[in-house]
This record gives structure tokens, sequence and C-alpha cells, in this order.
């Protein structure tokens, strides 16, 4: 087992002919959380959908536990890099139904104790468990969505801005959910932000984005400390803080 | 060489009569602005000649009786509604071969089990009139099945992500859409078998009767027509569905660009 559960060098992914990911180089460490933060369009969410192969890279290599993710069977790497959107989209059916939906694609039936299990890790309230699914709020619809990604037992979660259409106390729930999670296990957590301040809050390292290329990649400190971090990403920091009027920690 | 249209001045009179409702129709658009006169003009002009030229393609094809004109005459009007039906499905990647694909397939199923029971022969006469019926049912098939499967891929596309980030197929991401659209393609023809008669008589039925068949001759030929246009939707819905939500994906499973 090596010390990093993905790898990514040189990646370039094209969309209709436009660079959208330009020699993206990076690798990740079993159990860290990487937070990704950059501009709208710097391709931080294509980075995401490039590790599950929701879309394909044109050149270059990912490999996920030292395999070539195109190596691995496709609905068996999408079970072990789960991801989470930032729109939620509730299935058809109740609460349980959703979170047992993953393993029910393996024919693997998931028992009700560990389906309350599961919803207890995500701080959902158990007596929902037979709700539909459609009548959640947007913080639960949220948990439910991790909830899901979590049954199929997953070693990396890709989180595409998981928070950025939740009030600020849904936000710190789901915080304090995924970071227990990745504290109590080896999750590895790859999640995209559109906000220093839970870059901050959250990050071992922070990666920046502009315009498809990697601009920076180091701790949170080296890179955010109001005081000694580095300029260039405090300076992006401030201006999404700034204008963007987002949650307040 | 062409046999006479009209038969006699009688008939003629009796066309030119009809055609009076026109331009009583035309007169109430003039009246109340509905500016469609020439539009009425130009459909009125266009039917009357293209009825009359298939009448005396078909009277050729049918005094031929041979089996290539039959053929022929039901791949191109398989590959004319598979085109239209295409037109209204232009963000789909290969609609005109879905529409040519299912509706080709659901007509030459049913044509042919019916041909093959014995029900129909294979001569001009049944088949293409049974065929254009096919072909027709067939097409709003298609049509529905495509534009349905677009319009939830498009509105649904986050939970069809969702499905397949949890390592779903293709065909798992979308089974509900799949059956929506089986289902909306469907229930029309069900729903016409279920009042036929009771709401209106049928077109097959209305015209053998025109023609001084007996009511219950036209019911027998009315029934095989109505559960043979059943055939033709529930085998053209499936084909449709099944080609339309494969060509949403990569073999990746990976969801197409839906952007035109």
């Amino acid at each position: 087992m090596t010390e990093w559960i993905v790898e990514i060098k040189d990646i370039t992914l094209k969309r209709s002919g436009k660079l959208v990911l330009d020699q993206v180089s990076l690798s990740i460490r079993r159990g860290e959380v990487l937070v990704v933060i950059g501009p709208s369009g710097s391709g931080k969410s294509s980075l995401l959908r490039c590790l599950n192969r929701l879309e394909t890279i044109q050149s270059g290599t990912i490999t996920f536990d030292g395999n070539n993710i195109n190596s691995i069977p496709i609905l068996s790497l999408r079970q072990q890099i789960g991801m989470v959107f930032q729109k939620t989209a509730p299935f058809d059916g109740t609460v349980a139904d959703n979170i047992a939906f993953g393993p029910q694609l393996r024919g693997e039936q998931l028992s009700h104790q560990e389906i309350l299990e599961l919803m207890q890790h995500v701080a959902l309230e158990l007596e929902l468990a037979d709700r539909d699914a459609k009548n959640l709020s947007g913080g639960q619809e949220q948990r439910l969505a991790i909830a899901r990604a979590l049954a199929n037992r997953p070693a990396v979660l890709l989180l595409d801005e998981p928070t950025s259409a939740l009030d600020p106390i849904a936000t710190h729930k789901i915080e304090d959910v995924l970071l227990h999670l990745s504290r109590t296990t080896d999750l590895t957590l790859i999640w995209v932000s559109h906000s220093a301040e839970q870059a901050r809050r959250v990050a071992n390292r922070v990666l920046l984005l502009e315009e498809g290329r990697v601009v920076r990649l180091d701790t949170v400190d080296a890179l955010l400390d109001i005081d000694h971090g580095d300029p260039h990403t405090l300076a992006f920091a401030r201006g999404v803080d700034d204008n963007g009027a987002q949650e307040q920690p | 060489m062409f046999p006479d249209l009209f038969g006699s001045m009688n008939e003629l009179m009796r066309l030119l009569l009809s055609a009076l409702f026109v331009v009583i129709a035309a007169g109430v658009s003039r009246w109340q602005h509905a500016d469609l006169e020439q539009d009425l003009l130009i459909a009125t002009v266009r039917s009357f000649i293209q009825l009359i030229l298939i009448g005396y393609a078909l009277e050729l094809v049918f005094n031929q009786d041979n089996p290539i004109f039959t053929v022929t005459i039901l791949m191109l009007m398989i590959w004319i509604a598979g085109w239209t039906s295409a037109s209204r499905a232009k963000t789909l990647r290969h609609a005109r071969w879905i529409g040519i694909i299912s509706i080709g397939v659901g007509t030459v199923l049913t044509v042919g089990i019916l041909v093959l029971l014995g029900v129909f022969a294979f001569v001009p006469n049944d088949i293409i009139p049974v065929g254009g019926m096919v072909v027709g049912s067939a097409m709003s098939t298609a049509t529905l099945v495509m534009t349905r499967l677009i319009t939830d891929f498009r509105d649904q596309q986050l939970i069809i992500e969702s499905k397949l980030a949890l390592g779903a197929t293709g065909r798992e991401a979308s089974l509900t859409q799949f059956r929506q659209a089986i289902r909306s393609a469907m229930i029309p023809v069900v729903d016409t078998t279920k009042t036929v008669g009771l709401i209106k008589l049928p077109g097959a039925m209305t015209g053998m009767i025109l023609a001084g068949a007996s009511p219950l001759e036209a019911v027998r030929l009315q029934i095989i027509v109505m559960y043979m246009l059943v055939g033709a939707v529930t085998f053209t819905g499936l084909v449709a569905a099944y080609l339309t939500y494969r060509a949403f994906f990569t073999n990746d499973h990976q969801l197409v660009s839906l952007e035109p």
C-alpha cells in the first residue's frame, strides 16, 4: 500500500475543442482532505469527474491505489470512488431505498441495521428511514447523498461543492459529518469548494486551480494563513469571500 | 392507361361540392382575420394533388401485384416516417436511424405476423393499406418515445448521473425514464382501444361502411386493426426506447452531452 491513493499525471481534458484541464499533475494522500478551490470555470468539477470517469481524459494518466483507472472496470471504480454533487437528486422511494441503491446494483442487500448505521454516520434522524426521500430539507437531502455514496464503502469521496446550496447551519453539519468520517476512517476526501473559509475549516491541503492548471498545491496553513499565507492564494480567497457573500464562519 | 378517377360527372360533382367546406372555412378565416386563407388554399391543392397521385400510384402497384413493388413501397413509407419522426428529435444522436429502425422493426414484425397467421394475404391490396396504418402509428410512437426521453434525460440528468456515480450502468441509471417513455407511448393506443366504438368510429371501419360493407364485416376488420396497432406500438416503442437510451450513453457509461 503506497502513501498515495490517487496519482494524477499530466492529464488533459478537452470539451468541444476547449481545453478544460491542462497538464494537471498531483498526488493525493490516503485519508487526507484535499480542498480544491479556484474561480468558476477553472476546471474544479471537471477534475473530479475525470477521477471517477464520468468524463474521459484525452492524455495523461490517473492511478487509483496504484492501478491505472482505465484498467479498473468502470462500475467497480465508481463504487470505490464515490461522488456527491452540488445539487441533490433524491431517487424514487424512501430514504432507506436511496441508501440501499448502490449495494443493490451488485446484488447486495443492506440490512435495516446497516442502513440505520449509515444514517447515523451522516447524522440523519433515524425516524426518516421510511420517509419519502423527496420530502427532506436541503441539508438532509445532501446528507442522504453522502450516506448513499458511503453505502458503497468507497475509499475516496469526491465532493463537488456539497454545501454551496445550503444555509450556514446545514453547511456546518455537513462539514462536521465529513470531518468526523475522515478522522475515524481511512476515507480520502477530495472536496471542491467555492469558499476559502471552508477550506480553512476542513482542509489538510489546498489545491488552487486557474484556467485548468495547478497554480498552487500546499498545506492549508502555507496557502491560506491570514498572516503568513501565500499572497496569490490569499488574494483569490479575499476575492471570493468578499464578493461571493458566501457563508459566514 | 389510367383508370378514370371520377367515374362519372356525378362523382366529380360530389368532390367539388365537398370543396365547398374549404371555401366556407376560408370565408370564416377572412371574417375572423385568422389569416389562414393562403395556408388553406395551399393545403387544399396539395392534398388534392398528393392523394390523386397516390391513388394512381397505388392503382398501378395493385394491378402489377409484384411483391418487389409492395416491399419497396412499404420501405419507402418506413423511410419517410423515420425521417419525419427524427425531425422532432434533432438533439438526439442518430435520430434518423433510431426512427427508421424502430418503425421498420415495428412494421415488419406486425405485418409479418399477420401475414404468417394468414390474417392478411401478401398482396398489395392488403399489405399497403395495412402497412400504411401500421407505419402511421409506429411513427407517432417513435416520435413520442424519442421526445419524451430527450426531455426526461435533460430534466433528470442529475438523477441519472448520480446513479452512474454510484456504479450503475447506463441502463440501470435510466430505467425509470425508459419505463416512462414506453408507458407514454403505449397509453394513447391502450386508451383508444378501450373506448373504440364508444367515442368515435375508427377510420378503417368508417371507410368500409361507406364503401358498402356491412357493419359486422367492418367491425371484424376493425378489431384486427386495433390489435395490430397495439402490437405495432409496442414493438416500435420498445425498440425506439432501447435505441434512444443507448444513444445517451458512451460505452463507459458516461452521459453524452445533451446540448444540440
